[in-house]
């Protein structure tokens, strides 16, 4: 019958009893002890994903498989938008990359939302604008600026590394480029195929190789045998004779270059001689 | 004995992210206080499964309270105190609506142990610790066995470690009935612990 607290500068509560003799303080601070002990506990596991589920805070993510050109594919995604996508046949191997990618369990979904599906087939078929929304957290800025730069790689073209590097604000980043292409979390709808060696040659693909690069490419139209050739014949640039501007041979303005006007350029310098500038659109002008 | 301590600094950067974003910079603030709001209502209800409930319950109130706050409000929040608050309050409106509060402290006449003390999750507790904690699990289950407004003022006191004066305000209570309130519950559980000590003297002498 004991008290255990002693505060001598404020006066004693009437009813706060006094320290009877026979309670040692060693035992009242052993008391203490415990008691401040009990201070250290973990929380459950699953105390904060329980939190932010109730209040719809929860970035959880879901996935199904897709048929596409390329074999199938399992998607990843959340409320946030799509946050990792493989080819593959089995479930369990994506859910073991995507949970090492992510760092967090993607689990499958009870029913591929039907808007997702037909805004990814769209995607596919390069139809309509683009709708589609990326998660890209975890990624570094200049990891999410590569990325977000592919995107505006129309279909049917491709861009060297370089005019990332260039049109991302750091033209000397090239190889540090390739690494974020390389390590897209979201091939084919982040159109990292689309990018290319700066001397036309396609370059690998992380996602099951270069012949799926290659594949990607022709179904898109772009012509990888064409742009092989032209790498081949050291051809970088079409220009027209007509307006004096040079482009990236996949660019939509090339296009409409009539065979009896088209020029070919090795180099930037060999055009700018020429008296030719660069397009606007395509910004083909690397400063190399 | 771990310190997971969250400085100033830290609830300075967590403030200015749920300033700018009250829902991309709330995971990291459940991610910061979740222990020791868990921990707070373990000590509670001695029980894990309701310091579970009690403590989601905090944090989803907390999420919606901040909706009426503007940013500069959110920016002067003392964060320990705003959520141990609210969880106090969560605490109480259980208590209140239960009535008889269950005591998980109940003697045993049969060969099982005399105490029946809810378990915590048996995956974070190793076999060794298992015996290391059970006099530590006898004392929650005495402090749980208080009356609901003694056992708050001795477990902010005495576990969590805080002062009168930040008590006084969390419970908006004088200082001197919350020092009342902390020597009153310090009493009965030592009386309550040396009964308990006898009875084991007890069973054991029988054995």
């Amino acid at each position: 019958m004991t008290t255990t607290n002693r505060t001598p500068r404020t006066p004693r509560t009437p009813r706060a009893p006094a320290t009877p003799p026979d309670a040692s303080l060693a035992e009242v601070r052993a008391l203490l002890g415990r008691l401040r002990a009990l201070a250290d506990v973990d929380a459950p596991a699953a105390l904060l994903s329980a939190v932010l589920g109730e209040l719809g805070l929860d970035a959880a993510d879901r996935y199904f498989s897709l048929r596409t050109p390329v074999g199938q594919i399992f998607v990843a995604f959340n409320d946030r938008g799509l946050s990792a996508v493989m080819r593959g046949e089995s479930a369990a191997d994506f859910e073991r990359a995507a949970h090492a990618l992510l760092g967090r369990a993607v689990h499958p979904a009870t029913e591929p939302p039907a808007r997702l599906v037909a805004a990814l087939e769209r995607s596919l078929r390069g139809e309509g604008k683009p709708v589609l929304r990326f998660d890209l957290r975890g990624l570094s800025e200049f990891e999410q600026a590569v990325l977000l730069k592919a995107l505006e790689i129309p279909r049917g073209e491709v861009r060297p590394y370089a005019w990332i590097a260039r049109e991302i604000g750091r033209p000397r980043a090239v190889r540090a480029v390739g690494t974020a292409l390389a390590h897209n979390p979201i091939p084919i709808f982040i159109p990292c195929h689309r990018v290319v060696l700066s001397d036309g040659t396609l370059g690998r693909y992380s996602m099951g190789g270069d012949q799926i690069k290659r594949a990607i490419l022709a179904a898109e139209g772009a012509a990888p045998d064409v742009l092989e050739e032209l790498a081949r014949a050291g051809i970088r640039y079409y220009g027209s004779d007509t307006t004096h501007i040079f482009c990236f041979p996949t660019c939509g303005h090339a296009h409409r270059i009539s065979a009896a006007h088209i020029q070919h350029f090795a180099s930037e310098a060999e055009a700018r001689a020429a008296g030719y500038r660069p397009c606007n659109v395509c910004r083909p002008a690397l400063g190399a | 004995m771990r310190t997971h301590h969250v400085t100033c600094d830290d609830d300075v950067k967590l403030l200015a992210a749920l300033a700018s974003n009250r829902d991309a910079g709330f995971e990291p603030l459940v991610g910061a206080y979740q222990r020791r709001v868990y921990g707070l209502a373990l000590r509670l209800s001695a029980s894990p499964q309701d310091a579970e409930e009690i403590a989601q319950d905090t944090f989803v109130r907390a999420y919606r309270a901040l909706a009426g706050y503007g940013n500069d409000q959110i920016r002067a929040l003392a964060l320990r105190a705003w959520l141990y608050r609210i969880a106090l309050n969560v605490f109480h409106n259980r208590v209140r609506v239960r009535r008889v509060p269950t005591s998980p402290l109940e003697l045993d006449d049969g060969d099982g142990p005399a105490f029946r003390i809810e378990d915590g999750d048996p995956r974070t507790r190793p076999e060794q610790t298992l015996i290391a904690s059970e006099t530590e699990r006898e004392l929650a289950a005495l402090i749980a066995a208080l009356p609901p407004h003694l056992r708050v003022a001795l477990v902010l006191r005495h576990v969590e470690g805080l002062g009168y004066a930040e008590i006084a305000t969390l419970l908006d209570a004088p200082v001197g009935t919350v020092k009342a309130h902390v020597h009153r519950g310090a009493k009965l559980l030592r009386a309550s612990l040396e009964a308990h000590n006898r009875e084991e003297a007890k069973v054991e002498a029988l054995l």
